[in-house]
């Protein structure tokens, strides 16, 4: 939600939406499931393959796997969220002229919505053979 | 001892920005910084402006930047911010409008203030004696019924200096004090005032509200209770 209002009067009249308690809700609980995530992540990836074993072969092999392509996915969706509702938070804290804040706000959305379509579609595409 | 005060200076008439003077002044160790100001405008300079009232800690009228810390000028003693020989600086808070040189405008403070309803609310009618409370319910608002609303935690807190739509911790310190009253019937809208994107979810608790505190409210703290009442209300 942008901040519309100037003064407290215009801040009194504004209706009331759960939208920043929902958000402060989720940022918590994807901010936690990402810490597992992307632990399993490295450990799966980097830990439990052998360096001889970590080629493209093997990372096709993973990928053919739906539930791979789901964690990923999960991994990819949430850091997206989460990173960009933090990166929101600082542009509203920080940006302190509305025209600027409402065209920095609108790149910085555009280029994640552009990343996130990308990866998800690269992701579900993914098909070497 | 002999101290220098650095004043962060701004005469509206004359000057088109803030600038700082210096004054030497002997004091001593046991002296607070009031008296030291108050010393400078007494017998060097009248034209010093600044807000102080009670002088005790209690009105809350005298909150400034100390060497660069928010504090109440009648609450701190020099030796706990200076050696002798040494200097101290006074700057206005930050984040509301300097009107004179330590004296701001505080209205979007207490507009804030009288946004979430700080009276006591309850249309039943009142018993013969006192509404009585339990010693445990009146414990919820021991931190909260402590404030003096000296600014010192609104206006440290970066969210408020950046973006003058925060409602800032003090105003969220007294909804606070009233939501926990058990006595008191609106905490609902209290608690609807708070979730507005202007009330308790702008927070990113930087913490400095808590060190700023004259009265050692843990303020943070605080928020963060109305943040899950918030959050118990709308689930």
């Amino acid at each position: 939600m942008t901040i519309r209002a100037r003064t407290m009067q215009d801040a009194k009249q504004q209706s009331h939406t759960n939208a920043e308690l929902n958000w402060w809700i989720f940022m918590r609980i994807s901010g936690l499931i990402l810490i597992f995530l992307v632990l399993g992540h490295i450990y799966m990836t980097f830990v439990q393959v052998s360096e001889s074993d970590a080629t493209f072969d093997a990372v096709v092999n993973k990928l053919a796997n739906p539930a791979w392509k789901f964690y990923d996915w999960l991994l990819l969706t949430l850091a997206m969220l989460h990173g960009v509702n933090g990166a929101r938070y600082s542009i509203d804290d920080y940006v302190r002229s509305r025209p600027n804040r409402a065209w920095v706000r609108n790149t910085f959305f555009t280029v994640v919505a552009m990343i996130f379509v990308l990866g998800t579609v690269g992701l579900f595409s993914f098909n070497p053979y | 001892m002999n101290i220098n005060v650095k004043i962060l200076r701004f005469d509206p008439e004359k000057d088109r920005k803030q600038h700082w003077e210096t004054y030497q002044v002997e004091a001593s160790p046991g002296d607070r910084v009031l008296d030291v100001i108050n010393h400078v405008k007494w017998y060097i300079d009248p034209s010093l402006t600044f807000r102080r009232s009670c002088a005790h800690g209690i009105c809350g009228s005298d909150a400034m930047l100390i060497n660069g810390r928010n504090r109440l000028a009648c609450k701190t003693l020099l030796q706990d911010v200076v050696k002798d020989g040494g200097t101290i600086t006074a700057e206005p808070i930050r984040g509301l409008k300097v009107e004179k040189d330590l004296l701001v405008d505080m209205e979007p403070f207490f507009d804030a203030y009288r946004s979430i309803m700080p009276y006591f609310i309850n249309d039943n009618p009142a018993p013969a004696a006192e509404r009585l409370q339990s010693p445990e319910d009146a414990e919820r608002m021991d931190h909260g019924s402590n404030c003096i609303l000296c600014a010192c935690c609104t206006t440290s807190c970066p969210i408020f200096w950046v973006n003058g739509s925060y409602i800032g911790p003090a105003a969220i310190v007294q909804a606070h004090r009233f939501i926990f009253d058990t006595r008191d019937a609106a905490t609902q809208q209290r608690l609807n005032v708070m979730n507005q994107n202007t009330g308790v979810w702008r927070c990113r608790t930087a913490y400095n509200c808590t060190e700023a505190c004259p009265r050692d409210i843990p303020i943070t703290q605080l928020i963060e209770e109305v943040k899950r009442a918030v959050m118990y209300q709308q689930a």
